[in-house]
């Protein structure tokens, strides 16, 4: 009897991994031939047969009709794809969570696979005793866990001449969160005991890129971490496994992965992430250097341009809003282009420096809509628009756009990333 | 009996707490990692700063470096520095700062020649991050340098005179970050512009990657 049940099962899980596979070749997704043989008041093959058992994913994976949910990439944008970077779908996630798997990547070198038996942190320079901690080291101080948003400084980059990505996975998907898990810098600054002329740090990666940035000893002091932790799992490899500085609010280039050494000093190295990247060219030709904290922003996740409106009628539009400069104390949206704007509802929690999801009630008529959502943080900033960004620093700044994005959604359902006057 | 016990637990605690407390203050350590030496620190310690700290002795000049480059860099960067496809072009962009189209090169961008030195020791050749010695260093940077007219293609680069190098776009960088530098009053919630016209659609451009489902 249970022999005959295994075997049908096998057969037709056989029977399921051929449609699969053809299905796969056409699109990527699994597509059933008849679908309805699953719908009541039939009884589907899994309200019959056996599942797999405990042993058959010791790690899990998602289903296997969420394949579409992955970071993608712009070939076009960079050389090499180890220099180069891909993005969150925000357009699928739910919640103010990024899962692991679907974080952005931003490499300069490819990710570094460090073995942590062999890694080690170095802190040295302006202190009273240099230190070389071992990861097991890090992990015995007192731990910590935060949430914290990461986003890449050029995320929306390509966007400051018009609008350009037709995705919200492009033009916002440089930006993830997760609660990471580590020791307060200061406790290990404090460790070796700084010296009184310690103004500036240096943080340095062990990747094939010797990532380098300078961070002010003021915000090392503040609320940096040193994490091996991302919800509850050590860091992956491609997020700095196994060690990893962070620096909430601040742009991601400065979240050094794979950190290996910390110099104290009294002023900036001038890096080249410092100066000939990650620096803002105004319209005049000047340069802002030290442009480190990402304002508020915020970004309607559905309806966009993959996700467009399929029927008329109630529709929650939900969406992301961030600052690095504390907690989103509010969120507008609007259905006019910016004409009238309501409140939306945040879910709670609402923490600083952490993306906080918002929805507001909405009814589709049908007709053609331009939505648009702006952020208030508690500092009292609001998120301009793209207008009022060119108006001050040009259009080649490259970095730090938190314009407002507007989606036109047309009579079809279709939505589309557009900017208006 | 019982009360000597109490006594005990309680001054435990009390102890317990002073540690804690020094420990937030920095005075008490925890005791982990051990003292770097400097034969350590050493191999590690490859940053350059604007000032010359941090370069070792050696030098190189454009001459010499010039066959280097072509065998380490060139594959990228082309045999000028003016680049193979994507990767960065290092030549050029004279004047292009203020244009609708910026070009940010070292000649035309950066603004310490330290900066650099310190990027190929540390990261080039692209793939081969750390292969090069100090003495080719110097010279790809000489060669580099040459390439943007900013030295001499005999001028000797060394610890002394590479912060002298006068980089084009020294005074071209503010430190002060002047944001807020967008209105930030109580925002108008109803009736707040006649009219919202589109500009620009990314449609027209059609640089969107094809989604594997499309």
């Amino acid at each position: 009897m249970g022999t005959r049940v295994n075997r049908r099962a096998f057969l037709r899980g056989g029977a399921a991994l051929t449609a699969g596979v053809a299905a796969g070749a056409a699109g990527g997704r699994i597509v059933r031939a008849d679908s309805a043989a699953g719908q009541p008041p039939n009884v589907p093959d899994w309200s019959r047969y056996l599942g797999s058992g405990v042993d058959a994913a010791p790690y899990g994976t998602p289903s296997p009709y969420e394949s579409e949910v992955v970071r993608r990439n712009v070939p076009w944008l960079t050389a090499t794809p180890e220099s180069s970077v891909n993005f969150t779908p925000l357009q699928d996630l739910h919640g103010f969570v990024t899962p692991n798997g679907l974080c952005f990547e931003r490499h300069h070198g490819g990710v570094a696979e460090v073995d942590p038996a062999d890694h080690r942190l170095v802190i040295h320079g302006l202190v009273e005793k240099p230190l070389v901690f071992t990861v097991d080291d890090i992990r015995r101080f007192p731990p910590v866990s935060r949430f914290y948003f990461l986003e890449c400084a050029a995320n929306g980059g390509m966007e400051w001449h018009g609008a350009q990505l037709n995705s919200c996975q492009y033009t916002h998907g440089m930006v993830h969160c997760v609660q990471w898990t580590g020791v307060p810098l200061k406790t290990l600054l404090a460790e070796a005991g700084l010296k009184p002329k310690a103004k500036w740090l240096l943080a340095e990666g062990a990747d094939a890129a010797g990532m380098t940035r300078s961070v002010p000893l003021d915000k090392a002091l503040d609320d940096c971490l040193v994490a091996y932790s991302q919800n509850g799992e050590r860091l992956r490899p491609e997020q700095g496994y196994p060690l990893r500085l962070l620096v909430p609010g601040w742009e991601g280039n400065m979240w050094i992965k794979w950190l290996r050494r910390i110099e104290v000093g009294d002023m900036p190295w001038h890096t080249r992430e410092e100066t000939s990247k990650y620096t803002d060219v105004m319209a005049d030709g000047k340069a802002r250097q030290f442009t480190w904290a990402m304002d508020a922003k915020s970004v309607i996740t559905d309806p966009c341009p993959e996700k467009p409106m399929r029927r008329q009628g109630y529709h929650p539009i939900t969406g992301l809003a961030w600052s690095g400069r504390g907690a989103i104390k509010r969120v507008d949206v609007s259905v006019d282009g910016g004409k009238n704007w309501h409140a939306a509802r945040l879910d709670t929690p609402v923490l600083a420096k952490c993306l906080t999801r918002f929805y507001l009630d909405w009814n589709w008529s049908g007709e053609e809509v331009l939505l648009e959502s702006r952020a208030m943080d508690e500092t009292g900033y609001v998120q301009p628009s793209i207008v009022e960004l060119r108006k001050v620093r040009g259009e080649n700044s490259i970095y730090h756009n938190n314009s407002i994005q507007t989606w036109l959604v047309n009579a079809s359902g279709e939505v589309e990333n557009v900017q208006i006057s | 009996m019982f009360k000597s016990h109490r006594a005990v637990v309680f001054a435990g605690a009390l102890a317990v707490a002073a540690v804690a407390s020094a420990a937030a203050m920095g005075g008490e350590r925890y005791g982990l990692g051990q003292t770097a030496s400097p034969e350590l620190i050493a191999g590690w310690d490859i940053d350059v700063r604007p000032d010359g700290q941090g370069l070792p002795p050696g030098q190189g000049t454009a001459a010499g470096g010039e066959a280097v480059f072509v065998e380490q860099c060139a594959a990228c960067h082309g045999e000028f520095g003016e680049a193979v496809g994507r990767y960065p072009v290092l030549i050029g962009g004279n004047d292009s700062l203020a244009s609708t189209d910026p070009v940010k090169t070292v000649g035309s961008y950066w603004p310490y020649a330290s900066t650099l030195w310190d990027y190929i020791h540390r990261a080039m050749p692209f793939g081969d991050a750390q292969s090069l010695s100090v003495d080719e260093t110097y010279a790809i940077t000489a060669y580099v340098l040459y390439l943007n007219d900013l030295v001499a293609e005999d001028f000797v680069l060394d610890r002394n005179s590479l912060p002298k190098v006068a980089m084009p776009n020294r005074d071209g960088f503010t430190a002060e970050d002047p944001r807020p530098d967008t209105p930030v009053d109580e925002p108008c919630v109803s009736d707040c512009k006649t009219e919202a016209k589109v500009m620009f659609k990314a449609k027209r451009l059609d640089v969107t990657p094809e989604r594997e489902s499309d």
